[in-house]
């Protein structure tokens, strides 16, 4: 009798598919035959060691890779079953939010810097506007905390509530998906589980993408796991795919093995 | 290698969970040799040393646990201190089967039941050999020489059916012993569910190496000895 987990999942249906995905900057080939399928409504953590694309990877999703002139793809992006890079550019990034590293709000107000988004899409009704404000801060968790200081500078938050308010900015214009590259990094440990908790209330709504260094926090954070290393030539690739539960207690590859127990090298 | 620390302490409390399992070994064999000679004084020795046992499994369960939250393993290590923190309680509650072994030697008293002295031998040894080779497969994580020890149980469940068989006999043909013959067979049985334990250890083994939690052996079920 062999007993493997308490609960059954099902798996949600996919959300966004790579195929033979290759990235190359000039001559160099930063990603080589990117084959993965992420499903809709999960956290899919992306993690390996540094120079191995997970970040150009992560880019790839919402061609942010395309604002720099060398940068060549083949191979397909699809998003619901439509290859992204056939796709309007502005549309697919209001359908794809990103949050960053360092937080970085606009030099504006708390509000101006939600409503910043919509108000560049076209919207002016104040209402409405108002009312996004305030279910994108209170989706990012923030709402409580800054709903009588809406005037005020986003600058004068502290590093975790100018990174909630960035996934407020990000979640105003109502993505579909949600990319985040280390998005706690520059966080104290309290801020960076408050930023991990509300990754896990947002999924009910958005499907998220989020490259990591920190081992602990895809193992917390995340339901699918992404492991990437490269090849001698650096171009990266993805060592294995898998559930977060399986990836950190029984990894099939030996190099993933090696990468999450730190013995890699 | 970055992982030293983990890697030394790791390789400390290897060094640990053999010397707890050489402990265990000892204690069930001087037990049943307690038997043998009715020596009361050791049997009262062989029932105190047991907190000795027990300090020792609390040492280790909090060494593990200190590993577990400081170095923050995953995978295989993770899988293999997870296992570690099973088998140091299997050990310890092994352990007190010899104690009770010792316990049902003073209540035996100055009966005249007779005690199968050598078939308990015969228990304890192939329990003990069981044990031995277990562990040494459980620290040098070798799954094959795991998977082949929980057959051998066969060996301890019949010596305990020949007891069982023998006593209860001797239980009908004579009444009195009935109290008796009960202490005789709570010693089969410790000796029986000490053998058991060996494969709880030799499963962690194939769980460390492979990541699959299963179950091995199954004689229990067939023989129809397990009540628990």
């Amino acid at each position: 009798m062999v007993i493997t987990s308490l609960e059954e999942k099902k798996p949600n249906k996919s959300k966004i598919i790579a195929r033979n995905f290759d990235l190359f900057y000039g001559d160099f080939q930063a990603l080589k035959d990117i084959n993965v399928t992420m499903p809709q409504n999960s956290i899919t953590a992306i993690i390996g060691p540094s120079g191995c694309g997970k970040s150009t990877f992560l880019r790839s999703i919402n061609r942010m890779n395309e604002l720099i002139p060398s940068v060549k793809t083949s191979g397909e992006i699809l998003m619901d079953g439509e290859d992204i890079y056939t796709q309007d550019v502005v549309e697919l990034r209001k359908t794809v939010g990103m949050v960053f590293q360092r937080p970085n709000p606009f030099p504006k107000s708390i509000f101006d810097n939600v409503a910043y988004g919509p108000r560049a899409h076209g919207l002016k009704n104040k209402n409405i506007l108002e009312e996004l404000v305030e279910k994108s801060l209170t989706d990012a968790a923030l709402w409580d905390e800054v709903k009588d200081d809406l005037h005020k500078s986003g600058l004068a938050l502290s590093g975790g509530q100018q990174q909630r308010l960035c996934i407020a900015r990000a979640l105003a214009v109502e993505p579909q998906v949600i990319l985040m590259d280390e998005p706690a990094s520059a966080l104290d440990p309290i801020a960076t589980l408050k930023i991990e908790e509300l990754i896990q209330n947002l999924k009910k709504e958005y499907t998220i993408v989020i490259v990591t260094h920190n081992m602990q926090q895809a193992a917390r954070a995340s339901d699918y796991t992404m492991v990437f290393n490269m090849y001698p030539d650096r171009s990266g690739y993805i060592v294995e795919y898998g559930e977060t539960s399986q990836i950190f207690t029984n990894p099939r590859e030996k190099t993933t093995e090696d990468y999450i127990s730190g013995r890699f090298g | 290698m970055p992982r030293e620390t983990l890697d030394t302490k790791l390789s400390q409390i290897k060094d640990e969970i053999y010397l707890l399992g050489s402990m265990v070994e000892q204690s069930v064999l001087d037990s049943v040799d307690t038997l043998r000679t009715r020596d009361m004084k050791e049997a009262k020795r062989v029932y105190d040393e047991d907190n000795i046992i027990n300090e020792k499994r609390y040492a280790l369960e909090n060494a593990i646990i200190i590993l577990l939250a400081t170095q923050q393993p995953f995978a295989r290590d993770l899988r293999l201190l997870s296992a570690m923190l099973l088998v140091v309680n299997e050990l310890e509650r092994m352990a007190d089967y010899a104690k009770g072994i010792a316990k049902i030697n003073f209540k035996i008293g100055d009966s005249n039941i007779a005690i199968p002295v050598r078939d308990f031998q015969k228990m304890a040894e192939q329990g003990v050999s069981m044990l031995h080779r277990g562990l040494s497969a459980f620290i040098e994580q070798n799954p094959n020489q795991a998977a082949a020890i929980p057959q051998e149980d066969t060996i301890v469940d019949d010596l305990y059916n020949k007891i069982y068989r023998a006593t209860i006999e001797q239980a009908i043909a004579n009444p009195e012993i009935i109290d008796q013959a009960n202490n005789i067979l709570w010693i089969a049985h410790n000796l029986e569910r000490f053998a058991d334990r060996v494969t709880n250890i030799c499963e962690r083994t194939i769980f460390i190496t492979t990541g699959e939690l299963m179950e091995m052996g199954s004689s229990d079920d067939e023989n129809g000895i397990e009540f628990e």
